[in-house]
């Protein structure tokens, strides 16, 4: 673990004007994907994390936002340092994305070949590539084959609406695995599917980032799909990471008061579950608290959290960004 | 035990299928298939399944939204799929919907929203803003919510609305359809726990259909578990969770994502299931469930399996169950039992 991170955002903070005020969302996130491992990024709506994964992929809207401050290094090169035509050659390339709604991503009137084939043809050449019809059909059948599907050449014939979620979640997949990247990006992988087909997604997922070694940046709200498949958890709330850890640690032994009250909130399997819910709401992030962004709604909160919290280490890999945490010695 | 609230008698519903040039019906599709549960005043029944399971359509009957093809839907003994019972079914029956964000007219103020039903019943201006206040009181919103707007409100602020809505006719039967499913977890415990206690201080029977099945666990009394339209297991939500003996059912439970070890033990080791719920519209014969089913032997393929009864409220319908079947999963059932009796 002692070489460089694939990915690793450092102290990035995004503003958003809109109406002529300034919304401080982001405030000095950061993250650390290396490769061959299943990186969580978890936090309810709102919170941020959607926002750094657009900052990542470099596709957020800017105007109305703004990168503040921050770096977004990629295999040793800063991201947002690059020139604007080297980094939209990595992305879809290098590093690529699995987004959330197939329905919205895939065009009805094409068939998955042809989608497949124009993003491949579209990709070798950023790449410099060369590679005829024939070459790009066998490659778009060798990547439905490795997210599983049953019969490649018959899904690459056909049309979206012919296949079941299931299937167009793989093919999502699949067309972000064309490219070789050795980044994926995954937006709320397989949430609006059924808990069984779920498990299959997420299943294909992690035996993607244990076989070919890809680092995989998840995005979540959902704790249970985190336990259940990720390596290392980062949990999100109001624009900045609260508390990291490798996943076992932080089921076991949740630090942050936030990280604690999210957790209690999931409905358990034994049926005990005392409905009590966070009080409050996400704070105003045009006037956003001075301090601890949670202080507002923190039954630990003492004056103390009006200064920006730190990350304080409190256990081997894991730390929490909190004044109320007590500081492991060693 | 007493009579039923709510008794659901070989409740079917057939949607035609259209095809060729002229969109003659060429085929139907059973969303529906031969439902029967009942439903006792003040129990949280759950329908849980997954899409395409037929929960909503079952919960569209009730509402009177979609005419069944065959069945009856009996509301203390009066079957509300007949016309003249319509005035019955709109005062007794009420509904809370998935998105709160859809379901509110935004144009409309809040407090103009849950005094539609009231003005439908020609109550006066004065008693109807009097009630208003009084139901925004009932989900814990502010008086002045009233005068404010959809775009304003939360996301759980605007479900508290919607179940306000819902009361004001006070109904003795509501039915959540994935109440929320569109919210964070931390607001979801909120309304959770608001629909917990209005409904033991006004003594209401909810029915609960939701996909997530450790919600259910917390919420619901007694659970249906409804694959391609058909009922496959029901029982209590007790039974239903520790001895689950529908290989369905197992395997549903298995596949849940939970966040603790202790959580872990509970669920049955079953292999993830392959595959994904075939399209209603072309059923597989015999038990439906048989071409993703671990567990299928040669007569799930050929008939179709009977209800069997394994405790005085536990039912499931499937062939390893039979006095006659393999008693495999029947076995395990048992010593599971006695595990956690012991």
């Amino acid at each position: 673990m002692s070489a460089d991170p694939l990915l690793s955002v450092r102290s990035l903070s995004v503003d958003f004007s809109a109406y002529g005020r300034r919304s401080q969302v982001l405030r000095d996130v950061w993250l650390d994907v290396p490769a061959h491992r299943h990186v969580a990024l978890v936090g309810e709506s709102g919170c941020g994390k959607s926002v750094t994964m657009r900052a990542i992929m470099g596709i957020l809207s800017t105007p109305p936002a703004r990168i503040a401050s921050g770096q977004i290094w990629f295999d040793g090169r800063d991201l947002l340092a690059m020139r604007p035509r080297e980094r939209e050659n990595l992305r879809g390339t290098a590093m690529s994305m699995v987004f959330q709604d197939p329905m919205t991503s895939l065009n009805p009137v094409f068939t998955i070949g042809d989608q497949m084939g124009t993003i491949l043809k579209y990709a070798d050449r950023r790449l410099g590539r060369v590679r005829g019809r024939a070459g790009r059909m066998a490659r778009v059948h060798e990547v439905l084959g490795q997210v599983r599907m049953p019969d490649p050449e018959r899904i690459a014939q056909s049309y979206p609406i012919m296949l079941s979620g299931g299937m167009r979640h793989r093919v999502l997949i699949a067309m972000a695995l064309l490219s070789e990247p050795r980044l994926l990006i995954a937006d709320e992988p397989g949430t609006a599917l059924d808990v069984t087909t779920q498990a299959q997604i997420l299943k294909l997922l992690r035996d993607l980032v244990e076989d070919r070694g890809l680092a995989l940046l998840m995005i979540t709200h959902n704790l249970g799909v985190v336990r259940e498949s990720a390596d290392t958890v980062y949990v999100m709330y109001a624009g900045s990471v609260v508390e990291h850890a490798p996943t076992a640690e932080l089921f076991a032994h949740p630090s942050h008061p936030y990280t604690r009250a999210l957790i209690e909130c999931v409905p358990k399997l034994s049926g005990d579950t005392t409905f009590r819910g966070i009080e409050g709401s996400l704070p105003d992030y045009s006037a956003p608290p001075p301090g601890c962004r949670f202080s507002p709604r923190c039954p630990l909160a003492t004056p103390a959290c009006g200064r920006p919290p730190v990350d304080r280490k409190v256990g081997a890999d894991h730390g929490a960004a909190c004044w109320q945490v007590e500081e492991a010695s060693a | 035990m007493s009579e039923p609230l709510l008794e659901v008698v070989g409740l079917s519903k057939a949607f035609p299928l259209r095809g060729g040039l002229f969109g003659r019906i060429t085929g139907e599709v059973k969303a529906v298939n031969d439902v029967d549960f009942k439903l006792f005043k003040g129990e949280v029944f759950g329908l849980a399944g997954e899409s395409g399971s037929g929960k909503s359509t079952i919960a569209r009957m009730i509402l009177g939204l979609t005419a069944p093809s065959e069945g009856a839907i009996l509301f203390e003994g009066r079957d509300l799929t007949l016309e003249a019972n319509a005035s019955v079914r709109s005062r007794a029956v009420q509904m809370v919907f998935q998105n709160p964000g859809s379901s509110l007219n935004p144009r409309r103020s809040i407090g103009q929203s849950i005094a539609v039903p009231l003005e439908a019943r020609r109550i006066a201006t004065v008693e109807i803003d009097r009630r208003v206040a009084r139901l925004l009181d009932m989900v814990q919103l502010p008086a002045d919510f009233a005068n404010r707007y959809p775009h304003e409100l939360s996301g759980g602020q605007k479900q508290r609305v919607a179940i306000a809505r819902a009361l004001a006719v006070e109904p003795k039967l509501i039915v959540l359809d994935e109440p929320t499913s569109a919210l964070d977890v931390s607001v979801q415990a909120k309304i959770m726990e608001l629909l917990n206690d209005l409904g033991r201080s006004l003594g209401l029977t909810y029915i609960f259909i939701s996909h997530d099945l450790s919600l259910m666990r917390n919420f619901a009394n007694r659970v249906g578990v409804l694959y391609l339209g058909r009922l496959v297991e029901v029982g209590p939500v007790r039974t239903l969770f520790e001895t689950p003996a529908h290989p369905y059912t197992r395997s549903l439970l298995a596949a849940i994502p939970v966040i603790s070890a202790a959580e872990d033990a509970l669920k049955p080791r079953e292999p993830v299931v392959e595959g994904e719920i075939p399209s209603p519209a072309n059923q597989p014969a015999g038990c439906a469930f048989h071409t993703r089913c671990p567990r299928a032997f040669a007569p799930c393929a050929k008939h179709f399996p009977d209800v069997v009864r394994l405790d005085a409220e536990h039912l499931a319908r499937c062939h390893l169950l039979a006095p006659n079947g393999s008693r495999q999963v029947a076995t395990e059932m048992q010593t599971a039992k006695q595990e956690s009796a012991g």
